[in-house]
């Protein structure tokens, strides 16, 4: 495992680096579909600048990142091309170990590393060489699964506090990263048993205390609260209505100003709400859970960039043994491939040519999104299935006798 | 949803699809030809229709009178472009001064990458003339823009002087709101280019300017731009010409503010060159409207600007050119008549709030009061891109995939693992290498080609175009060589599905910029890639895909268009178009930023090659 590993990572080093100093770069650091307003990268250069000069830099409507992502760029402005040639990494990594992981409990599947190439690199493609701070957030998330697998509850506790912190979001990963520490210590999810609290308060003390902790720390690097409304504040309540590969910025940008409050609510929960069917059905799985909750995030989030797809994309090769147990594989590749061709082709026709407008692109989201949904669901579908085969037998008879298809209603 | 998550019945559609797989491909195909053809029978299309508010009625009063007056400043203009061998300079810039414009020139020179033999020019060097009239009404944001060419020979002087004649009149009227520019542009797209880079302040061609930033202007935005083409004293018709680099268009406002007006002066007007008629029940009344849609097809599709209005578009300026024809003896209409009507249009130009973004900007027209918007043409398309993902689910049924086998999910064993990456890998790389060998080569080698045969840079040009497309045909043998196993059967269904793939996502986004192109390509491409297979008889196939290849759907492009336009060619004569028309692209691409030639060549070309591969599979 470690040899090719380490070659795939030589590769990997290689084609970014080079990536880097082609001209593509400045190409793809503009495009919509892979910086958002939160992680732009001269967003943070303008927030820099205000703040070696003194100024809040917060107080324009420019810059919406953390403070503390403001200060490690501060220290590190010079290096970080090699902050963001490094921070893919995790998750490329982690991918790969959790391959192996799953593949060593179970057994399935032959070589995989092949499809890790082959799945990482298209997809990461656009946002490694973005030149914005999403790498960052991806290797946050990542570490903290990482560190969740191998168990140690104290440093989950404190990265996903830091997810959280960075945007939110992954504040819906608590429940499968407890679900998991407490499979892995034999604690059953009872509401009865004290243990289960026990080690249910021990883990949000830890999480929430490490939050605490850092956005304190933002607020005494900083000295005031700007930042709450400028980055949370920003990311709730979707101002900024640049056309991205979300659902937002179209709804919102046609509605009328007094229901927005409601369809912000109505869209926002969307992220949240499904945490609690998906832990009830998915409680005996919480890895697969977490993969879950992350493409809910990627899809539903207010700002998603090619990099939030990109993140769950790499986590696939991981559940390469439901391959044969997906049934619209070859619809959504279709979709995925024809979507990826067709944003940059309608955002020419809108922006530069001037005949198509926005409707046009929007089109296109909405065919990307449905694309992610039924990947997602199908994938969600062969994992249940897998299980149902796992205790039924592979091949399934009806009373009579004859041959059964499950089927989901 | 139910179709997609109910076996039962996706397995009964699976197996219909695949079952009745050629059948259902031939008729999408048959469809999409009858739908293309029936967008040019009349009741089938929309009556255009003014949508832009501001231009909406024609209560304008035309006065310009001044015809005589543009018929001598014409000659005068000849007389002194005789003298000076080219641009006018200084007449010109007097000529404007004394009608009260702000003169100013702009010189820029250009080097074509090889010699252009069609207008004979190599070194280019020029001057544009123009002359603003400022508006007295409003803040000076917003400006329109009137253009004469000045071509060498006889041509185009009665344009430059009705410019200089409506210069002088619309200096006399108090009611404009946006600054008007008069523009005499040399050596016709490469002085157009230089100009709209000088106020735009880019420089993506590499046009030499003399004074590269025009600080006179302080980039205020052009609503829309209006080239004049009159040739003659005596102007029977007027022929309106829409389509722009790439395929682009104006908004259909622009094209129905001219037909407004041709309809208020009694003016006779056409499109392609060709009259409206009214019979559009009998078979000439169809016949005719179905060539004039296909002439502007044709003209779309080769992504060329047809008049000097073309580069226009891609600064988001609505433009036209209108060409003055002396042909059909019946009417005459003087000069004055023109100059009306032009007058007509910049008022109601005038009057515009915004830009005009209210009427269609993806049309084809049948006639000038008939348009076939986007939502009708697409479909004919559509039912094309159908067939290659219908042929692309067959495959991956065929390859035995999990997701839609049969037994759905339950395979018996572990498949056989499949064609390696790189069997699939070394055709699709080796038909790229040739299509950027296709795309670089024959600019680059020029110098070696003449050196080595007795030929013009032109033509070496284009025969190395030629050749390295006839030697990609050879590929087959040596990627085979360069695989080290043997072509498996699942080998081939893997190429063939990626590249059923690629053609369809390559095809939908050439539509969707220039639908004619799409069209055009996929109408040859579609019938024999969606029924390739190493199996068919090699020779009758191979002379099937050669003769459905892109080169051969351009040289019937040639063929038809020239029998369209009623001057039929013979093979040879139609040989010796076909070379300049790839000259042609070749230039455009160079010079203005064309994409159909990069396009054919790097794209649609080794996507053809894969397909050419698969023939050959063994």
């Amino acid at each position: 495992m470690a040899a090719p590993l380490t070659l795939l990572l030589i590769v990997a080093v290689t084609i970014r680096a080079v990536l880097f100093r082609s001209s593509l770069a400045e190409l793809i650091s503009e495009r919509v579909e892979v910086v958002s307003p939160l992680n732009a990268w001269k967003r943070v250069v303008e927030g820099l600048a205000l703040l070696d000069l003194g100024v809040s830099p917060y107080s324009g409507d420019v810059f919406h990142e953390t403070p503390l992502m403001i200060y490690l760029f501060h220290f590190t402005v010079d290096y970080a091309e090699i902050v963001f040639m490094v921070s893919p990494y995790f998750v490329d990594c982690l991918s790969c170990l959790l391959a192996s992981l799953d593949r060593a409990k179970i057994a399935i599947g032959s070589n995989n590393l092949k499809s890790d190439l082959l799945f990482n690199f298209p997809g990461c493609l656009r946002h490694i060489i973005s030149f914005s701070t999403c790498g960052l957030n991806n290797a946050i998330i990542a570490l903290f699964i990482f560190c969740t697998l191998k168990g140690s509850a104290l440093l989950s506790g404190i990265l996903l506090a830091l997810a959280t912190y960075q945007s939110i979001y992954p504040l819906t990963l608590f429940a499968p990263a407890l679900l998991f520490f407490l499979q892995r210590l034999y604690i059953p999810v009872n509401l009865r048993r004290s243990s289960f609290w026990c080690f249910t308060l021990q883990y949000a003390f830890i999480y929430v205390g490490s939050l605490v902790v850092i956005t304190g720390l933002s607020f005494f690097l900083l000295g005031s609260w700007d930042f709450i409304p400028s980055v949370y504040g920003f990311i709730f309540s979707v101002p900024d209505l640049t056309p991205n590969i979300g659902l937002f910025w179209y709804f919102f940008a046609e509605m009328f100003e007094h229901f927005r409050l409601f369809f912000i609510c109505v869209f926002q929960i969307n992220v949240f709400f499904y945490t609690i069917p998906l832990s009830i059905k998915l409680k005996e799985h919480p890895v697969f859970l977490i993969f879950m909750q992350i493409a809910i995030i990627s899809i539903f989030k207010s700002y998603p960039t090619v990099g939030d797809v990109a993140l769950y994309m790499a986590f696939l090769p991981a559940w390469s043994h439901l391959y044969r147990f997906l049934r619209n594989i070859f619809l959504v590749s279709c979709v995925l491939l024809a979507c990826s061709a067709l944003f940059p082709v309608l955002w020419h026709l809108w922006i530069y040519a001037g005949s198509a407008n926005s409707n046009f692109y929007y089109a296109i989201t909405l065919l990307f999104n449905f694309g992610q949904i039924l990947l997602v669901s199908d994938y969600f579908y062969a994992y249940l299935r897998r299980e149902h085969h796992l205790t039924h037998g592979l091949y399934l008879k009806k009373k009579d006798g004859t041959e059964a298809t499950l089927v989901l209603k | 949803m139910g179709l997609l998550s109910d076996p039962n019945r996706r397995k009964a559609l699976t197996n219909l699809l695949t079952r009745l797989n050629a059948p259902i491909c031939m008729v999408c195909y048959l469809a999409a030809i009858v739908w293309f053809m029936g967008l040019a029978f009349e009741p089938f299309t929309l009556r255009t229709y003014m949508s832009e508010n501001a231009m909406g009625s024609t209560m304008v009063e035309e006065r310009f009178s001044s015809g005589e007056r543009a018929l001598s400043l014409a000659k005068e203009f000849d007389a002194h472009k005789r003298k000076a061998g080219g641009m006018p300079v200084e007449w010109l810039v007097k000529a404007m001064q004394a009608r009260g414009l702000e003169v100013f020139t702009q010189s820029f020179s250009r080097k074509l990458p090889f010699p252009d033999e069609n207008k004979e020019r190599y070194m280019v060097r020029g001057t544009n003339v123009y002359g603003i009239l400022r508006a007295p009404r409003a803040p000076r944001t917003e400006a329109l823009v009137i253009t004469a060419p000045c071509s060498p020979g006889n041509s185009d002087n009665q344009a430059v002087g009705l410019l200089l004649a409506l210069a002088q009149y619309f200096r006399n009227q108090i009611f404009w709101a946006k600054d008007i520019i008069f523009l005499v542009n040399e050596h016709d797209l490469i002085g157009m280019q230089a100009w709209l880079e000088g106020y735009h302040h880019t420089n993506i061609t590499g046009v030499k300017l003399k004074n590269y930033l025009m600080t006179q202007f302080h980039n205020w935005s052009i609503q829309a731009a209006l080239s004049l083409e009159l040739s003659s004293d005596v102007i029977t018709s007027l022929d309106l010409i829409l389509e722009g680099l790439n395929g682009q268009l104006p908004n259909l406002d622009l094209a129905n503010l001219f037909y407004a007006f041709c309809q208020k002066l009694g003016v006779l007007c056409t499109i392609q060159g060709k009259l409206q008629r009214n019979d559009w029940d009998t078979a000439e009344g169809y016949t005719h409207a179905a060539q004039t849609m296909m002439l502007m097809v044709l003209k779309q599709a080769c992504g060329r600007s047809w008049g000097d209005h073309g580069l226009f578009l891609r600064y988001h300026i609505e433009a036209a050119s209108i060409r003055g024809i002396n042909g059909f003896r019946h009417y005459k209409m003087d000069v004055a008549t023109i100059g009306r009507l032009l007058e007509g249009m910049v008022r109601k130009l005038n009057n515009l709030l915004e830009r005009l973004h209210q009427s269609y900007f993806f049309y084809l027209l049948p006639s000038l009061s008939r348009f076939v918007s986007i939502g009708y043409y697409m479909p004919a398309f559509g039912l094309l891109a159908v067939i290659l993902l219908l042929r692309a689910l067959d495959l991956w049924v065929n390859l035995g995939a999990p997701a839609l086998e049969a037994v759905d999910g339950v395979t018996e064993a572990e498949q056989p693992s499949g064609p390696g990456v790189l069997t699939v890998l070394t055709p699709v790389v080796i038909s790229h290498l040739t299509g950027v060998a296709l795309y670089l080569l024959p600019v680059h080698l020029q110098e070696m080609a003449v050196e080595h045969f007795p030929v013009s840079e032109t033509e070496a040009v284009v025969l190395t175009a030629v050749a390295i497309y006839t030697a990609g045909l050879a590929l087959p043998h040596n990627t085979q060589r360069l695989l080290s196993g043997e072509g498996t059967e699942q080998g081939w269904k893997v190429l063939k599905l990626t590249a059923l793939l690629y053609l369809a996502v390559l095809l939908g986004c050439t539509a969707l910029i220039n639908f004619s192109l799409g069209f055009v390509l996929a109408v040859t491409l579609v019938p024999i890639t969606a029924s390739m297979t190493p199996h068919m008889p090699k020779a009758l196939s191979a002379l099937a895909m050669v003769l459905l290849s892109p080169a051969f759907t351009i040289l019937y492009c040639v063929f038809i268009y020239q029998e369209l336009i009623e001057a039929p060619v013979s093979v040879g004569e139609g040989w010796m178009l076909f070379l300049s028309v790839i000259s042609q692209g070749i230039l455009d691409h160079a010079l203005y930023g064309s994409l159909v030639y990069p396009l054919l060549a790097l794209f649609i070309y080794p996507c053809w090659l894969m397909f050419w591969n698969i023939l050959f599979w063994s």
